[in-house]
Parts: C-alpha cells; structure tokens; sequence
C-alpha cells in the first residue's frame, strides 16, 4: 500500500505537471480563431498529430490522478469508519479508472476516423 | 460517553461526534482570515473542476459519433450560457492552480518564517504577508483570465 | 461579497489586540448573552441576556464572573489562572473561539458580547466542554522526549544535554501551548473529521520532532503519516489566527510536513550528553 505521504507528493506532482499540459492544451485553442479550432476537421486533424495525442492521454491521466484524488481526500474527511472509508477509497479508485479508460476510448477512436 | 446508534455506512466513529461544527461552519469562510478563504476556494474550484473534466470528458466523446454527432454536440455548447461556464471554468482553474502553487511552497514550510520567540500580541508568522499576497494574485490572475477568455469568446469572430 | 471582503480584511488587518482598542465607545455597561443547556436533565439549548457593568479592564471572564455572582449563580463555566496560563476557559466569544480571560470586553466592536461553548468539543454543559478526545489526541502524538540516554535513574552523575539557543529557538515557541484547545475548535477539518489528530497535536509532534534532546522519530507513527494524519491539514490557518500563546501550530506543522515530503532538509543533530563528575558537583 502507498503511503499516506507519497499520496500527497502524487497529488503534487500530478497537479504540476497537469499545469503545463493543460496550457498547452489550451493554447490550441489560441493558434487560430476559437471557433474553427472547434471545427471537426480540425479537432480530427488534432487526434492524428501524435505528439498531440500523447499529450491529450497525459493530461486524462494526470488530471484523472489528481481530481479523483482531491475526491478522495473530501470524503475521508467527511465521515469516519471502515465501511466509507474503504466505499470513498474503492469508488474513487474505479472512478479514476473508469474516466481513463472512457477518455482513451474517444482518443483511439478519433484516431482512427477519417478527416472528412 | 454516548455513541450513535447510526449504522452502517454512515456509522460515526468510536469517538463522539456531539458538537462537531460539520459542514454548516465550513460553508462560511470569513471568521479567520485569507488563508481560510484560499483554503475554501480551492476545495470548492477543485470540485467544480472535476465536474467539468467529467463533462468535457463526456462532450468530447461525441466525436467518435462523426461530424454529426460533434456539431450537435457543439450547437449545446457554443452557446451564450456555455461560453459563460467555460469564463467560470478559466477563472476557477486560474485561481485553483496558481493559488496550487502556493499551497505546494507553504504546505513544505516554504515562505513561512523561522520559528523564534513571539512577542505579544502574538500574531502569527505563518500568516505572513509574503505568502497571504500568493491569495491575492491568484485572485487577480483569475480575473484577468477571465476578461481575457471574454474577449477571445464573446468577441466577435 | 463586499461585505465577506471587507469582514475578512477587517479580521486581519492590525494586530490581534490592537484591533480595536478603539475604547468603550463611552458604554459603562455590555449585554452578555450567554449559551446555556444542562442536556442531562433534559434542559433545552436558549441564551440568558445579563446586564454586566463594565469598567476598562474589564475581561469577558470578569463579566462572566459578575453575572454568576450577582445574576444566575448557575452558569457553568472553567476557569482558573485568570491570566491565559491554565487554557480553561477557551470559548468562542462573538463566533471566535477565544480566552475569556485574555479578551477585554473593548475589544468587542459591539455592546452585546455572546459567549458560547466551543465548538468540535462535545458539550458538557453551558460553556463548559469534555476535553477527553482532545487530549487522546494530544497523547498519541507522543508529545513527551524520547531518548534512552536521557534516562537518569541508574546513573549516579548528573548530566545534562548541550543545547544551543538557536536550537531552542526550533521548538521554544510550541512549547508554549496550553492545550486551551482554541485551534482545535478553529479547524475546519477537525470540524467533520474525528481521526484527525488536529492542529494542537500535530504541533506537539513538530514540537518534539525538532527538539535536538529527541530521538524518536514521529514522523513514521501512525497517527501522522495516516489517511487521517498530518496530511488533512490544508493550511487554513485559522488554528494560528485564534491561538492565544503564539504557538503558531499552522507553521509547525507545515515545517513537519517539508521534513516529512523531503523538501526541506531535516538533519537534526542529536544534543550530547554532558557529563558531571561528582566533584564538580560539590564545588
Ligand atoms: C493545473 C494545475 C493544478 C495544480 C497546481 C493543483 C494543485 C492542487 C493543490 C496544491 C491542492 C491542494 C491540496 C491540499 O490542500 O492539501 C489541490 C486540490 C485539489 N485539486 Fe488541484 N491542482 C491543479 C488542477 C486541478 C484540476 C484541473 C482539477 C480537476 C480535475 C483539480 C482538482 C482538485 C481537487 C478535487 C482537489 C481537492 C481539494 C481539497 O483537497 O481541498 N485540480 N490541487
Ligand atoms: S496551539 Fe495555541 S490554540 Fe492550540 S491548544 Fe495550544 S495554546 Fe491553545
Ligand atoms: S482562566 Fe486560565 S486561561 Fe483563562
């Protein structure tokens, strides 16, 4: 089992790092008019620049890391005995999980749609 | 001393809980200082950004629909309204992040001071101005963020 | 959202103290309103009002004190030192946990000062509180000096440990704390979490942890490095804003979690033992 402390180095580093992704991820946005960023053909176009899709999976997996971690942190302080505290730990783990797995789905997918 | 006799789930502890301030107290931020506020925005923005990573998540998924599927998707979302929640979410996550940054230094002990020997009145060291000003630019920042947001959002194409 | 503004600028601005000495605003008399329940014999929570006249050193414990001597001798409260040394009579005074006895009534910007028990205590009775949660806390940090050297009953010489002053200066500002208990009711995670051992505790174990007498580590125990432990404080720092004594335990615990995450160096350098010989002792 991790340690508390390492958790909490985690949630750091993850949240560091996630800044700089993200706002590279949002400077995407920036290189040209917002709304044709948005264009499908575009957003298609992203989804086959590689780098950009390591990028996009990054960013699912710290942000997923330190969000769900956040979750986990409120609950445990909200109430306290064996059966929420191991309910909090499984659901935020799953959930974590689960947010990954439904992310990487859209990026292999969109990865392999044809730009139009 | 009494214990509850609530159980399961959300069976309170061996110790007892009697006058524990709960919720109610936390939701109000401004009977001790910034450092409390920092400390509530960052909970609350923390949370309203997970509901949003959880939602943008799910937006983006429409594209594995095709163009259809993404432009309706789209037609939802450039709107008036969804513009004024993604200004919220540019403010919210300025603040969480810089005020983030903060956190990390002070939660090392980083930009506290030295312990030494207080005099009265016996004001804190930790609650020093060096670290209480990362609040208030994370404050600002925000702000501007979201002026800025405004203008690439709202202002004409 | 002005009105929060200026409330917090407000608590923050000048010193504790300084704040508003601004004198009695010509008042010769305040209005107590003071929480009163005895759940025990089924006695619902409601508030007494009492007149107290008030001079200009006049403290809420005094103004308490009158109106149990001259008013409803009923009133539950803990007192002892009237000097801010015993942590008796901490409560929360105008929604602030507070000393009654270290807080003038000038210093209240009303007329009408409300004393109520302390939050995140459970209730004895009026404003009095069982402390018996806090100090389980307070105890499982360890809060006392571990070092098998230092223990003197089989030695004949006496000895003594080299400290420094800047050594001192480490720990000497925690070890001021009275366990009043003002920043355990001040702490928003103590407010729903009971496992957190609290800001009181968990300056106890920085206490102790930068004392260079002390070679235990606290830093592994269970009650610090836990889901529950140090690592539920999120700086609020409202346990520093109330503490009476300047223990500051927001900046203790902050230094013990940097040692702990290593990102602060933490090479604490054990105090030697000074030996006597039994003729130095006579001389
Ligand atoms: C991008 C830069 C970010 C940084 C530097 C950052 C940093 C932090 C820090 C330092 C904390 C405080 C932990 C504590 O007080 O003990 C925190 C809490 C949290 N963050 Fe982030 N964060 C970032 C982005 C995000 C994002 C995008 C989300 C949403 C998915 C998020 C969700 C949360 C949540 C839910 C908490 C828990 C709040 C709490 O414990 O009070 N963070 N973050
Ligand atoms: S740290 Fe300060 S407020 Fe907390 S119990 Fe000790 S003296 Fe009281
Ligand atoms: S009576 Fe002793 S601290 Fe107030």
């Amino acid at each position: 089992m991790l340690r508390e402390r390492q958790i909490m180095r985690i949630h750091y580093i993850t949240g560091l790092a996630a800044l700089f992704v993200v706002a590279v991820h949002i400077l995407m946005r920036l290189i040209m008019p917002f709304h044709m960023s948005l264009q499908y053909s575009n957003v298609i176009a992203n989804y086959h620049n590689l780098p950009y899709v390591v990028l996009l999976e990054s960013i699912l997996v710290l942000l997923a890391i330190h969000g769900f971690n956040g979750l986990r942190i409120i609950l445990l302080e909200l109430r306290q005995n064996r059966t929420w505290e191991n309910g909090v730990t499984i659901s935020t783990i799953a959930a974590m999980i689960a947010i990954i797995a439904f992310g990487t789905r859209t990026i292999i997918i969109a990865n392999g749609l044809g730009v139009v | 001393m009494r214990t509850s006799n609530r159980r399961g789930l959300f069976k309170t502890a061996e110790e007892d809980r009697n006058n524990r301030e709960g919720l109610k107290g936390w939701l109000n931020p401004a009977r001790y200082g910034w450092e409390r506020v920092s400390y509530w925005l960052q909970r609350l923005t923390g949370l309203f950004l997970l509901i949003y990573f959880i939602g943008h998540i799910y937006e983006t998924s429409s594209l594995t629909g095709g163009a259809g599927a993404w432009n309706a998707m789209l037609q939802f979302t450039e709107t008036p309204w969804g513009h004024l929640f993604l200004i919220l979410v540019i403010g919210t996550s300025t603040y969480h992040s810089t005020n983030g940054i903060r956190l990390i230094f002070t939660e090392a002990g980083r930009g506290l001071g030295r312990p030494g020997r207080p005099d009265y009145p016996y004001d804190a060291l930790s609650l020093n101005y060096r670290q209480k000003s990362g609040i208030w630019i994370a404050l600002i920042l925000a702000a501007v963020a979201m002026f800025y947001g405004g203008n690439v959002l709202f202002g004409g194409d | 959202m002005s009105g929060i503004i200026k409330k917090i600028s407000m608590l923050r601005t000048g010193s504790k103290h300084e704040r508003s000495e601004k004198s009695l605003r010509g008042r010769s008399s305040i209005v107590l309103r003071v929480y009163r329940a005895n759940k025990a014999v089924g006695d619902s929570a409601h508030y007494d009002t009492f007149d107290v006249p008030i001079q200009r050193w006049t403290t809420v414990l005094d103004a308490l004190l009158y109106a149990k001597s001259y008013k409803d001798t009923s009133i539950g409260i803990r007192y002892s030192c009237r000097m801010a040394s015993c942590g008796s009579c901490g409560m929360k005074i105008n929604g602030i946990p507070r000393l009654a006895c270290y807080t003038n009534v000038s210093e209240m910007e009303s007329g009408v000062i409300s004393c109520e028990p302390l939050t995140n205590f459970p209730l004895i009775r009026d404003l009095v509180t069982d402390f018996h949660q806090f100090f389980s806390h307070h105890k499982s940090v360890r809060p006392y000096i571990i070092n098998q050297n230092a223990d003197l009953r089989d030695r004949k010489e006496l000895s003594e440990f080299i400290q420094s002053p800047r050594d001192v200066d480490e720990y000497l500002q925690s070890s001021y704390c009275i366990k009043c208990g003002l920043c355990y009711s001040a702490c928003p995670t103590v407010a729903t979490d009971t496992k957190f051992p609290g800001p009181q505790a968990l300056a106890q174990a920085y206490r102790y942890s930068a004392d260079t007498r002390d070679t235990g580590s606290r830093e592994d125990m269970k009650a610090i490095d836990d889901k529950h432990g140090i690592w539920r404080c999120h700086f609020a720092g409202s346990c520093s804003s109330v503490c009476p004594k300047g223990v500051d335990p927001a900046l203790g615990i902050q230094l013990l979690r940097g040692h702990m995450m290593s990102f602060s160096k933490h090479n604490k350098k054990i105090a030697e033992l000074k030996h006597h010989s039994h003729g130095n002792q006579i001389t």
